[in-house]
């Protein structure tokens, strides 16, 4: 373990200080700068930045262990979390760049002519926000704590101090360069240890074609198949969910995707409208390299799982011929609690199955996180994953950090309480708000409110249900009005947190799909908030005055070829 | 929405168009190939995976980047036919 603890300080201390070099070449001059990179972002580069703020610890971590032991259900996060990005690029990205100004609610205010709206607005940017970066500073302290043996609170404040010098002095310019370094850094890391893997399962080096190929002279998913089902798991192919409960999550995940406020501003540092279509094919060509080889990692690592672990000997003494010893990572990976084993019938035997004689616990982040040692790969390469993780948690914390920020500086003082706040003072507010922003995040990530993980499917479901229909209508259709984006926003926020807030923190006991509204569970219900804030939108504005001439003019030039409406 | 474009630019109009037919496909290899088509397509298989399982683990994000792509590609033809800065630009 000595040689995977200096390797891990080398590749942290070495990443760290490239951040945080490129924070000091890139530091921000103007509000510009620091909202908005100056609009200077090559689109090419802008998508790999994308990207990086995208994918974050739980991307990077969890998500092929949740593949891995879903199957056929892990596809919702697989297609959820990419075809949001056809939607921006078709549906938002451009109109909001060509918009030309900061921030979700600055778009939100100007269109709906309304303080109130822009209020609303600001309320969700910053509950989606802290909500999410909750969850980073927290994978943070783990990486730490698990490859560095270093407290997980101490964790929290070398991720803090690390973020806060590049966020609060770079602001977004310097944000988009770090970021595209981390994408560099989290894809490597990603990518050695799987190929290795895909060679030796496979027989191909590229693991996204291993996962259609051959193991052992067998289809590998049939292979995989089988064993799930032989040992009374889920079948891998077909998975449990009900199909509507699967398109419902899945169009949550798409539509919140595409309404996070993090996400949306990316666009907004390209130079034109057009590389702002651009930007979003990259982004999503570059997320696609590990989304597709994701599914591979989870089939991969099951599959090694089950083979390596189920019916072996524990103690390597008592092997005899024709048995196979329980592997060393397992062994290792027992220190950290991530895998349990309780020999319940004293045979010595680990015993993996669905049912009462299971005897191992593991949790699914062990799929990612173990892998390298899973596959014998030396120390430099488990290092490298912990660099991966931090790379993929820090990138995505600064770019939450930097939305908290300017809805604080820019949307709630400078267009609401202080409009006469100058340049220079906007820009101090934005520091000021971002290393408070710091400070709050970095709390609730040693302090982690016990429902983190629960909350995720809130900060979907709160994007789904209120910017993506008030940004849609907003662009497509000229007549909506203040009132009715107002009601419409407020009747599917409150719709979709009421429901999740049942299920998961009132009555737990009845998250079940029986008591569930049409068979829906609350990670999907933000496509119901979302079709409740499409359907109040509509009728309150079929109700109300249409608005204002220029309001209208300018979604009416929203929709013209040419550059900006706002300059 | 197809009442409201009437009377609007040709520019417009065309980008709803191309808009309307690139979503279709989007639903229809993620929430048809992938979901609701699912046990049917995973009687064909595409190497060794059923083809309706692949559609919604690998295919349908390769057909996704696609439809960018290709979207930013006509919207640029678009953008030079009717005339954006880029283009008056000297």
């Amino acid at each position: 373990m000595n040689d995977v603890k200096l390797w891990t300080w080398i590749f942290v201390g070495l990443t760290s200080s490239l951040y945080i070099g490129i924070a000091i070449w890139s530091r921000a001059k103007t509000t510009g700068d620091f909202y908005v990179a100056d609009k200077h972002v090559h689109p090419v580069l802008n998508g790999m930045a994308t990207a990086a703020d995208w994918m974050s610890a739980a991307s990077f971590i969890s998500m092929a262990g949740i593949i891995a032991f879903a199957g056929y259900d892990g596809s919702v996060y697989l297609m959820g979390w990419t075809g949001g990005y056809v939607l921006l690029a078709l549906l938002l990205a451009p109109y909001l760049r060509k918009f030309g100004k900061f921030t979700v609610p600055d778009f939100i205010g100007d269109r709906y002519y309304s303080d109130t709206a822009r209020l609303v607005a600001v309320f969700c940017a910053i509950f989606i926000s802290f909500t999410y970066i909750a969850g980073q500073m927290q994978g943070v302290g783990i990486v730490f704590s698990r490859f560095l043996e270093v407290d997980v609170k101490w964790g929290v404040v070398i991720g803090m101090v690390i973020v806060f010098f590049y966020a609060v002095m770079g602001g977004m310019k310097g944000i988009t360069y770090i970021q595209i370094a981390q994408y560099c850094v989290l894809i490597f890391a990603y990518m050695v240890p799987v190929i290795f893997i895909s060679l030796q399962l496979t027989g191909t080096p590229i693991p996204q074609l291993g996962f259609i190929g051959n193991s052992g002279g067998e289809p590998l998913l049939q292979k995989l198949n089988g064993l799930t089902t032989e040992l009374g798991f889920t079948p891998y192919l077909s998975g449990s969910k009900s199909v509507w409960d699967i398109a419902a999550i899945t169009l949550a995940l798409m539509v919140g995707t595409a309404g996070l406020p993090h996400v949306i501003i990316r666009f907004f540092t390209v130079p034109k409208v057009a590389d702002a279509r651009k930007s979003a094919g990259w982004a999503l060509a570059f997320i696609a390299l590990l989304y597709l080889t994701a599914p591979a990692v989870g089939a991969f690592s099951r599959i090694n799982f089950i083979e390596t672990v189920n019916d072996s000997v524990y103690e390597a003494a008592d092997v005899t011929t024709g048995e196979k010893a329980t592997p060393d990572w397992f062994k290792t990976w027992e220190q950290t609690s991530l895998i349990a084993w309780d020999d319940k019938n004293d045979d010595g035997i680990v015993t993996y199955k669905a049912g009462p004689e299971n005897e191992v616990k593991v949790n699914r982040d062990i799929m990612v996180l173990a892998n390298p040692e899973i596959a014998g790969l030396p120390a430099w390469v488990i290092a490298l994953v912990a660099a991966g993780g931090l790379a993929a948690a820090l990138s995505t914390a600064a770019g939450l950090l930097l939305v908290i920020s300017a809805s604080v500086s820019h949307d709630l003082l400078k267009r609401v309480f202080v409009k006469d706040l100058s340049e220079k003072g906007e820009l101090r507010a934005a520091r000021i708000a971002a290393a408070g922003a710091i400070f709050a995040a970095g709390y609730l990530g040693i302090n982690p409110p016990g429902f983190v993980a629960q909350v995720v499917a809130f900060a979907f479901g709160l994007a789904a249900a209120s910017f993506f229909p008030a940004i849609v209508l907003g662009i497509f259709w000229t007549r909506t009005t203040k009132q009715g984006a107002i009601a419409g926003m407020l009747s599917g926020i409150g719709f979709t947190a009421a429901y999740i807030i049942y299920f998961k923190f009132i009555n737990p006991a009845a998250n079940t799909s029986e008591n569930w509204w049409f068979g829906i569970s609350p990670e999907g219900i933000g496509t119901f908030g979302m079709a409740i804030n499409f359907l109040v939108t509509i009728i309150v504005t079929k109700l109300t005055a249409p608005p204002p001439k220029d309001v209208q003019d300018m979604v009416l030039a929203l929709r013209e070829p040419g550059e900006g409406v706002n300059g | 929405m197809s009442n409201k474009s009437r009377g609007r630019s040709p520019y417009w109009k065309a980008n709803l168009k191309l808009m309307g037919i690139l979503l279709s496909i989007w639903a229809l290899v993620s929430f048809g190939f992938g979901i609701f088509l699912r046990p049917f397509l995973d009687g064909f298989s595409l190497g060794g995976a059923p083809l309706g399982f692949w559609f919604a683990q690998q295919g349908s994000i390769i057909i996704f980047v696609v439809l960018i792509f290709v979207y930013t590609h006509f919207m640029k033809k678009l953008d030079a036919k009717y005339g954006s800065d880029e283009a008056q630009n000297p």
